[in-house]
């Protein structure tokens, strides 16, 4: 349980940062909270020849809402959501999806980039750039680029982001009144991996749903949005029956992942379930 | 005293322990370092089950900082390790050497050791031994039919180690005057008792003494004392065994490992201090798993549900390798599976399988929380098929107060089973009054009738405590009135101190402040038994008694302030039996197929309690680890043999937010009698009927009996069941 060799590189501009990831990215890694990667590394399924430290690069440390986006500084904590970062329904959902992140310790420490960068297929925080539509905004020596989270997330623990690059900052969009949110989420205790989540976003008018985004995580090897589910949706009114129709979109689009936990069948009936739970609280309390 | 005497014994005495603890105090085997130190690594086999050919250790060696690499050839000369408990014969050739000869038999299985000048340069040698492994199919179930242990260097030895038979009364005539024959097969999955603190050792050689100490001791200090002293070829005197803190035991830490010995026969060979900390994925690959056990009960029963006999076979999986306990898990199954019933005719067979998995020993409750399992799923399984209530066809069969003390017809750990005192009905009575039972099952059902899918169930239990054959005690005074109480127990955090010393204090009439209690020390004391088989209360509680005693009488007459000293022994040839009940309500969601537990009751005879609070901590850790094995916990192997459990990530022991406020209902109608306190053991009363009554809630939430035949009930299990219905 303790790492193989490696060189430390605590770098204290983003200049700095990029110089040493365009001269070693190939065999060297990015640190800012060390949830994932310091385990990894411990266990050696991690093996980075070179450590590079971000957390002395203080201008990457911001959180604000700015011209509709909010703007997640790459070394911004989990624990900065655990109060709502910005009005509205997107302040709402994070302050809400924060809370089944790991635990209270480590949510000091874990980073919303970091997650991304990351990409577990259980990251609440990749499922809800996913489902909100993110931004990432990643930087290199020879510029910057803003990727779409539909683009961002290949497979499990793999992303767009060249070795070279680094998330300097993570944009969600912030939804108007006109939009509700929900968050479901399963896993065995409270803090573990999540086996299936769901988090929507619906744009409800006189009732009835004009507009929605449905996300699911941990079910597949990345999160996605749903479409099926979306359009299952979409001109019905907020009711039971169309969020078991919704639900039901999702169970049969989903290709689960199989692992101890969960098999096939079993995280099918949970997507299932998250998404039904996460409609009902996205409209809980408005009236129909 | 001018308020006459102080009561101690009975009293919810805050621990004496926790200043210490609470202050950062704490001294735990890792926090130990001694100049020059080197820090062990073991290699450990990457296969289930293999013939070791070779392994080459020469990479290793070169890389700097490295001192020494061993291999069996290095070792040889040190003999298995030996079986501590429930010894029968035929078993040496299933004994554990300290590193693999010429098969490994688990994944963990130890086949170098590395010692160098930090853990990271041990750690970084170990991936540069390669060991030769001829790999060879494993096995991975006690169900399958055995095979040969190791074909090649032991022909014709079976993997099937022994078969521990208990057997009384006509069973013959029980099934042909039957009513009805209930069968039933169950089985408790695989899981053990994780400590907080993970193994580890401090072993030092002093040359000018010719002593070797080991630090880091937690369950049994003086016994382990003398097997290394005997492995290593050293008189016992000059081994001492030093226990520090200890981040919990439960039956796995603290036997004699493989680890232990090599660290100590470093610091001889080597010459330097060796320090090793275990990490918790070799912890859950590597110390004693538990459980494992399958059971087919058949019982014959009259129309009432009397159980007029039972016939039981079980298969335990014993792992790579039989280890310190011997079959004493098989045995306590076997002697402890008719539990609080009469069952006047009985036979079960336990057969003790090697498999390709980790070797099992015991863990809080061994035997018994998987016999009371398969027991009170066998009750509720009557019940169902007769249309009777649960409760009533427990009550038909309970054992009656007028037939204590009762010859169970069996023996375990070397002793005759002899329930010595109970009242089974009158704490059965008690807990469904605290229940308010009637009023409960009404209210489950309103909510079942609403769509919710909650239940009831409960297990009935006895446990046993107080195992002889001996335990011996020294209390001093000085001359400033500072008693010191010196016993052979150990500390694995069940606050034994602050028990003792108020044993002390309530005999000697002195203030409990006064008092300080030694353990686990064999530098100290010559005799001792450490902890386990809830067993310190009963056996060095009454010891101290006998020395605080033998004190008094010394002093009789003396004038204050005479410094004294006296010894005290308590000898027991039979146990003593303490029983309980656990309750459970939960509710399942079919939405996500899991398990909450609503509510925990445990409901616990003790005899009488020499400090009810820590009862209760006993009570509520206990229960909190039997919900873990119910629901959560449980290695599993794939096909090949491999663990896909090594972390916590997926070995799943409950947290706060998974586990209800445990209530505990403890009563002290049944006080011993076969010793002078009156007291029986508390540590194993909290798990014991966990997994039976969470089942039993479990079926009935679903309203589905017998639905529930395997632990733990995990969702992904649950899911599959409630499958089946459709």
């Amino acid at each position: 349980m303790k790492p193989a060799p490696f060189s430390y590189h605590a770098p204290s501009t983003l200049d700095a940062m990029l110089a040493l990831l365009a001269e070693g990215g190939e065999d060297g890694k990015v640190i800012a909270g060390g949830q994932s990667l310091v385990p990894m590394m411990n266990f050696r399924l991690a093996r980075p020849a070179r450590l590079f430290d971000l957390n002395g690069v203080a201008e990457l440390d911001f959180l604000r809402a700015e011209g509709g986006w909010l703007r997640i500084g790459a070394l911004a904590r989990h624990a900065a959501f655990h109060r709502p970062p910005c009005g509205g329904p997107t302040g709402a959902l994070l302050a809400e999806v924060v809370r089944h992140i790991a635990h209270y310790p480590i949510r000091q420490r874990g980073t919303f980039a970091g997650s991304i960068a990351h990409a577990d297929p259980a990251s609440e925080w990749c499922l809800v750039a996913a489902t909100l539509g993110a931004e990432i905004v990643a930087r290199s020596r020879a510029g910057e680029r803003r990727i779409g989270a539909g683009d961002f997330f290949l497979a499990s623990l793999s992303t767009a982001l060249r070795p070279d690059e680094l998330i300097v900052e993570v944009r969600l969009p912030i939804l108007d009144a006109g939009w509700r949110t929900g968050f479901c989420e399963f896993s065995r205790r409270v803090g573990d991996f999540g086996i299936a989540m769901t988090a929507v976003a619906l744009r409800v008018e006189s009732g009835v749903v004009r507009e929605a985004r449905i996300g699911v995580g941990g079910v597949e090897d990345h999160p996605a949005r749903q479409p099926a589910a979306e359009q299952a949706l979409v001109g019905q009114p907020v009711a039971a029956r169309a969020f078991a129709a919704a639900a039901d979109a999702v169970a049969g689009a989903v290709r689960p992942m199989e692992d101890l936990h969960a098999d096939a069948a079993y995280r099918r009936h949970l997507a299932r379930t998250t998404t039904r739970r996460a409609l009902e609280q996205a409209c809980a309390g408005s009236g129909s | 005293m001018a308020d006459g005497p102080t009561r101690y014994i009975g009293m919810p005495h805050k621990r004496l322990e926790d200043r210490t603890l609470l202050t950062g105090g704490g001294r735990f085997a890792a926090d130990l370092s001694a100049p020059g130190q080197l820090h062990m690594r073991v290699v450990r086999s990457p296969v289930a089950f293999g013939r070791l050919r070779s392994v080459d250790v020469r990479e290793a060696r070169r890389l700097p900082g490295v001192v020494a690499v061993w291999t069996f050839a290095d070792v040889e000369r040190i003999p298995p390790i030996q079986i501590r408990l429930t010894k029968i014969g035929g078993l040496e050739p299933y004994q554990q050497t300290v590193l693999a000869r010429d098969y490994v038999r688990y994944v963990g299985d130890p086949v170098a050791a590395v010692f160098a000048e930090d853990p990271y340069v041990a750690e970084d040698a170990a991936e540069l031994v390669f060991p030769e492994i001829e790999e060879l199919p494993a096995c991975i179930s006690a169900t399958e039919p055995p095979r040969e242990f190791m074909p090649e260097t032991l022909p014709g030895v079976s993997s099937e180690a022994a078969c521990v038979t208990k057997a009384y009364g006509d069973l013959d005539a029980a099934f042909a005057a039957a009513h009805e024959v209930v069968e039933l097969e169950v089985a408790v999955g695989r899981h053990t008792g994780v400590p907080l603190e993970t193994r580890g050792a401090l072993a030092e050689f002093d040359p000018a003494k010719g002593t070797l100490t080991m630090r880091g001791a937690a369950k049994v200090p003086h016994y382990n004392r003398g097997q290394v002293a005997r492995m290593l070829d050293m008189p016992d005197e000059m081994v001492h065994l030093i226990q520090g803190h200890v981040g919990g035991g439960f039956g796995v830490r603290g036997e004699l490992y493989p680890e232990d010995v090599l660290v100590c026969h470093a610091a001889l060979r080597l010459k330097r201090p060796v320090k090793w900390v275990e990490d918790r994925q070799e912890h859950l690959m590597a110390a004693n798993h538990s459980r494992d056990q399958s059971y087919r009960l058949r019982a014959a029963v009259d129309a009432r549900g009397f159980i007029l006999g039972l016939q039981a076979e079980v298969f335990s999986d014993q792992g790579g390798y039989v280890r310190t306990h011997g079959v004493t898990v098989p045995d306590l199954s076997a002697a402890m599976l008719p539990g609080p019933y009469l069952v006047p005719a009985y036979r079960a067979d336990v057969h003790v399988r090697l498999t390709n998995k980790t070797p099992a020993g015991t863990y809080r409750a061994p035997g018994r929380y998987e016999s009371t399992f398969a027991r009170e799923r066998l009750l509720d399984a009557i019940a169902h098929a007769l249309g009777r209530d649960p409760v009533e066809v427990r009550r038909v069969n309970l054992i009656p107060r007028d037939r204590m003390p009762f010859d169970r017809g069996v023996d375990t750990l070397g002793t005759r089973v002899v329930y010595d005192s109970g009242d089974y009905a009158l704490l059965l009575d008690k807990l469904l009054a605290y229940l308010d039972y009637d009023r409960l099952k009404q209210a489950l059902a309103a909510r079942r009738a609403a769509g919710e899918h909650v239940g009831f169930g409960l297990g009935y239990f006895v446990e046993k405590s107080g195992l002889g054959p001996a335990d011996k005690a020294v209390i001093s005074i000085d001359a400033e009135g500072m008693v010191e109480v010196v016993t052979g127990a150990a500390s694995i955090g069940q606050g034994i101190e602050t028990a003792m010393a108020q044993i002390c204090a309530e005999v000697l009439e002195v203030p409990i402040e006064r008092i300080r209690v030694v353990h686990g020390r064999t530098d100290r004391i010559d005799y001792g038994m450490g902890a386990f088989a809830s067993r310190v209360t009963v056996m060095t509680g009454c010891a101290v008694k006998a020395a605080a005693e033998a004190l008094l009488e010394k002093l009789a007459g003396a004038q204050v302030g005479t410094p004294a000293s006296a010894e005290g022994w308590f000898r027991a040839d039979h146990m003593t039996y303490p029983y309980g009940i656990h309750a459970a309500v939960v509710r399942v969601d079919p939405g996500t197929c899991a398990v909450h537990v609503e509510r925990f009751v445990v409901a616990y005879d003790i005899g009488r309690a020499v400090n009810p609070m820590l009862v209760e901590g006993q009570i509520v850790g206990g229960a909190v680890q039997g919900i873990g094995g119910a629901l959560f916990e449980e290695f599993v192997y794939d096909a090949n043999g491999q663990p896909l459990v090594t972390t916590f990530g997926d070995y799943l022991m409950p947290t706060l937010a998974e586990v209800p406020p445990v209530e505990a209902l403890v009563t002290e109608d049944a006080p011993a009698t076969q010793n002078p306190l009156g007291v029986k053991g508390a540590g194993e009363a909290g798990i014991n009927g966990a997994g039976a009554a969470i089942a039993a809630a479990v079926d009935d939430a679903l309203g589905r009996p017998g639905a529930v035949t395997r632990l733990p009930v995990t969702p992904i299990r649950l899911h599959r069941l409630l499958g089946e219905r459709d």
